[in-house]
Order: structure tokens, then C-alpha cells, then sequence
């Protein structure tokens, strides 16, 4: 049984394979509707969450199954105290699989080391989001049409931004992908990923502070928010807000076949003027994380649809 | 020099840096074991200028050596037996570490889930660096942090 905690979790090979997966259910819906009949998914949000909740949900009932699950900690026996470990055992008597969001990081892997069906990593703290990784890989393949020789420019909260940091660990693995990191110097990336994933793989980047220096020469922007729920601070948070805007006007500075993700949700780090321009991906990119997230549960569930 | 009794059968932690015996006996546990030890502070050494030295009369098994290649891999361990320095121990970094060292982290699930080990794994042996196994946080490896371990 395999969970995933990690985009490292994961080989290339074994990542490329899901991506295929993911992309024969794009081209042929129909034919999976029915792979994962009489299955259930539940759906495990100790905290808010709207995209990556609803978007296993719809995985799921694409596929033919059905969900169960909480949407708040407050709904669950979190509530009375109850541990991860007791509620994943749980739950492995009502599912055959499981997608966790926690605001503690690890909190998903200690679910997966008790538990007797998949877990799946949805998001835990601001430490990972392998998920909305797999769905970022895709849309960049799709897309650009490769993962190698690209030059991405990563720009917000790369502190706190677990989206960030599983890009990141998934994209070392390719030949050829330069890093431009973009953020204020409090919001920097964490020296994990620094030193253990960027270091380790002798990976070329360099750290900037303003968007417009590094927005030439980028093919991909990945935009993120300034997470109000991660600061401890309400001053430090008003101070960062709105640090980056991407508007018209930076975006003339651009290449004409850049494209701008972000995970979503936004608050105003990109401009609603910037939606109508062809190179925003970002809405795009929502329709290929619910592809990609049937592809990983067929696959955790080992299910093959011939 | 201040003489100390010679040990029969036992272990000799020597080269052990200047002040921190005391560190070294609370990691070990040795308040809480039923045997004789000696502790020697600030040991003239020619390798080291000081140093502390500790004896204890007990079989090997009964210290836990992977704590001791975490505090300090370069303490020498010499192992005694009828008087005689019968082997020296070599001290490696442990690859793991359960229940030594406390995760900082205030957004890590060890933080509040209940009976959780305390788990980190050696991610960088050059730089002596541990990560928590939940979190991935970095355990700050320098002798006045080390200090704070469970």
C-alpha cells in the first residue's frame, strides 16, 4: 500500500506515468467514469479549503465513487481531542482512501504510519501540497509541452508557501530548470529547501526582491498569496500583503509565451486585469488538478482501466 | 594529578570536551543506573589543553552510544576489561534519533499529538544537520543547543 506525503514519494518515471494517466482521462472521461465504483473517498480538512477539497471530491465522483468526510476540525472528534493516529484508524473502517489537510505539519504522516488504507497529503501546515504539485506539473506539461529547459520565477510568500517547496523538490529531479525566487527577504524560502533540495542538487538559482528584474527572462511565473493564517502577527501580515501585484503593465515586460499559475486562492497578488490575457493558466490549472487527482487515487488504489 | 581509582570491566569516555561531563552523564542516564562512575572535570590534555573524562563500571550494552555519537562523535570510548583497554569504540552520527531531541517547531504535529516519538533523521552528515521526521525543521546542532534535548 502507498501513500503520498511527497512529490518525492514518487519516482520521475513513476511521476511521468500518473501525468500520461492524467492525461488520457483529459482526452477520454467517459472512459474512467465508472473505475471507481463502490468505492468512497473521505475527505479529511482540519482546516478550511475550498479548491483542494471539492476538487478530490469531484475526482472522486468522476470516477464513479462516492465521499465522506469533514470540511473543519471543529466538525470532527478533533474537537474532543481526539488524535490524529485514533481518527485515521478510524476512518480506514469507513474509506478506501483518504485525503488530509492539517495545520499541523506531518500530521498526514503520522496518519499514514497507523493507517490501513492510502493517505494522500493535502496540505499540511506550510510544510507540503504534493497534490497541488502533481496538478502545477501538469499544467506546465501541458502547457509548455516539457518539464526540462524551463526557467521558472516562484514569487510571494516562499516561506510559508508549501506549494513553493513541493514545486520546487519536484522540479530539481529535471534537467535544465533555472530558479528565480522572488520575495521579500522575511518571506524566503525555508533553508530546508535551500540547502537539502536546491543546495544538494547543485541547482542554479538566485534570489531577488523585485518582480520586474526577473520577469524577462522567466517562461513560467508561479504567483502565491501572502498567508494570512501563517503569520502570528497581524502587523508583519499588512506589512507583506501587498508586497507583489502583477498587473498590465508588469506583464508587458514579459515574454509573449510566458505562462502565470498560481494555486489559487488569490486575494490581489494578481491583478483581475491580468484573467483576460492568454498567458494566465491559473483557472486552467484548477480543471487539470481535478485530472491529476483521479489519476493518483486510480493509481494509490491501483485500479487499471484497460 | 587528582588520582582516580582504576576501573576492572567498564567503559572510559575520554576526550570528552572541557565542562561538558555533566551534559553527558544526564543524556546517558547515568543518575538513574545502579553502578560506580567517576567523573573528571577539566583533565589536563595534551590533545585538547582540558578535557573531562568519565568512568563507569558497566558492561558496553548498557549505554546508549548512539546518543553519545549525537552529542559529540568525537569522544573516544574505551572499553575495559580485567584493567586492560580491551577495544576502542568508534563513534559514528546515528541516522536516527528517537526520543533524544524535541522538535521546536510550533506548527509540527509532534507538538500535540499525543504519545508521538519525538523522531529526527540525520539528513546531512557533513554539516551535522538533523531534521525532524515529521516537519523536516532543522535541529540547530551546535553544543549550546544540544544542551536542550529532552
Amino acid at each position: 500500500m502507498r501513500h503520498l506525503m511527497s512529490p518525492l514519494d514518487f519516482t520521475v518515471e513513476e511521476l511521468d506515468k500518473v501525468l500520461d494517466l492524467a492525461a488520457d482521462i483529459e482526452a477520454n472521461p467517459k472512459k474512467y467514469a465508472h473505475a471507481c465504483d463502490g468505492k468512497k473517498i473521505a475527505t479529511l480538512f482540519y482546516e478550511p479549503s475550498t479548491r483542494t477539497r471539492l476538487s478530490f471530491e469531484a475526482a472522486m465522483l468522476n470516477l464513479g465513487g462516492s465521499v465522506l468526510g469533514f470540511s473543519s476540525a471543529d466538525s470532527s472528534s478533533a474537537a474532543k481531542g481526539e488524535s490524529v493516529s485514533d481518527t485515521i484508524r478510524v476512518i480506514s473502517c469507513y474509506a478506501d482512501i483518504a485525503a488530509m489537510r492539517h495545520p499541523k505539519e506531518g500530521a498526514p504522516l503520522v496518519a499514514s504510519l497507523k493507517s490501513r488504507i492510502p493517505v494522500i497529503n493535502a496540505g499540511d501546515g506550510g510544510h507540503q501540497h504534493p497534490t497541488q504539485t502533481l496538478t502545477d506539473l501538469m499544467t506546465i506539461r501541458s502547457l509548455k509541452g516539457r518539464l526540462d529547459n524551463i526557467t521558472i520565477g516562484l514569487c510571494g510568500d516562499l516561506k510559508f508557501g508549501r506549494t513553493v517547496h513541493s514545486l520546487i523538490e519536484a522540479l530539481v529531479r529535471y534537467p535544465n530548470v533555472k530558479f528565480v525566487l522572488i520575495s521579500p527577504e522575511e518571506l524566503r524560502i525555508p533553508d530546508y529547501v535551500r540547502e537539502d533540495v536546491l543546495g544538494k542538487n547543485h541547482q542554479e538559482f538566485r534570489e531577488v526582491t523585485r518582480l520586474e528584474d526577473a520577469i524577462p527572462e522567466l517562461d513560467l511565473l508561479y504567483m502565491t498569496r501572502v498567508q494570512k493564517e501563517r503569520f502570528f502577527n497581524e502587523e508583519d501580515y499588512v506589512r507583506m500583503k501587498d508586497f507583489y501585484i502583477l498587473d498590465k503593465q508588469k506583464m508587458s515586460l514579459a515574454k509573449p509565451d510566458m505562462i502565470v499559475l498560481h494555486p489559487l486562492p488569490r486575494v490581489n497578488e494578481i491583478s483581475t486585469e491580468v484573467d483576460d490575457d492568454p498567458r494566465a493558466a491559473y483557472f486552467k490549472q484548477v480543471q487539470y488538478g481535478v485530472y491529476v487527482r483521479m489519476a493518483l487515487i486510480l493509481t494509490l488504489l491501483e485500479v487499471e482501466v484497460c | 594529578m587528582l588520582s582516580v581509582g582504576q576501573l576492572n570491566e567498564g567503559v572510559v569516555l575520554d576526550h570528552i570536551q572541557a565542562g561538558k561531563s555533566m551534559d553527558i552523564y544526564k543524556y546517558l542516564k547515568l543518575d538513574k543506573m545502579d553502578c560506580c562512575v567517576a567523573i573528571i572535570k577539566n583533565a589536563r590534555s595534551e590533545k585538547m589543553g582540558r578535557k573531562d573524562i568519565i568512568k563507569v563500571e558497566c558492561p558496553i550494552e548498557e549505554l546508549n552510544l548512539d546518543v553519545l555519537g549525537f552529542i559529540d562523535h568525537t569522544i573516544t570510548v574505551n572499553i575495559i576489561k580485567d584493567g586492560e583497554i580491551v577495544e576502542k569504540k568508534v563513534l559514528t552520527m546515528p541516522k536516527k534519533l528517537v526520543n533524544i531531541i524535541r522538535c521546536k517547531n510550533p506548527r509540527c504535529i509532534s507538538s500535540i499529538e499525543q504519545e508521538l516519538d519525538q523522531v529526527f533523521f540525520l539528513a546531512d552528515e557533513e554539516k551535522e544537520v538533523y531534521r525532524c521526521r515529521y516537519c523536516e525543521e532543522k535541529y540547530r546542532s551546535s553544543k549550546k543547543s544540544k544542551k536542550r534535548a529532552l
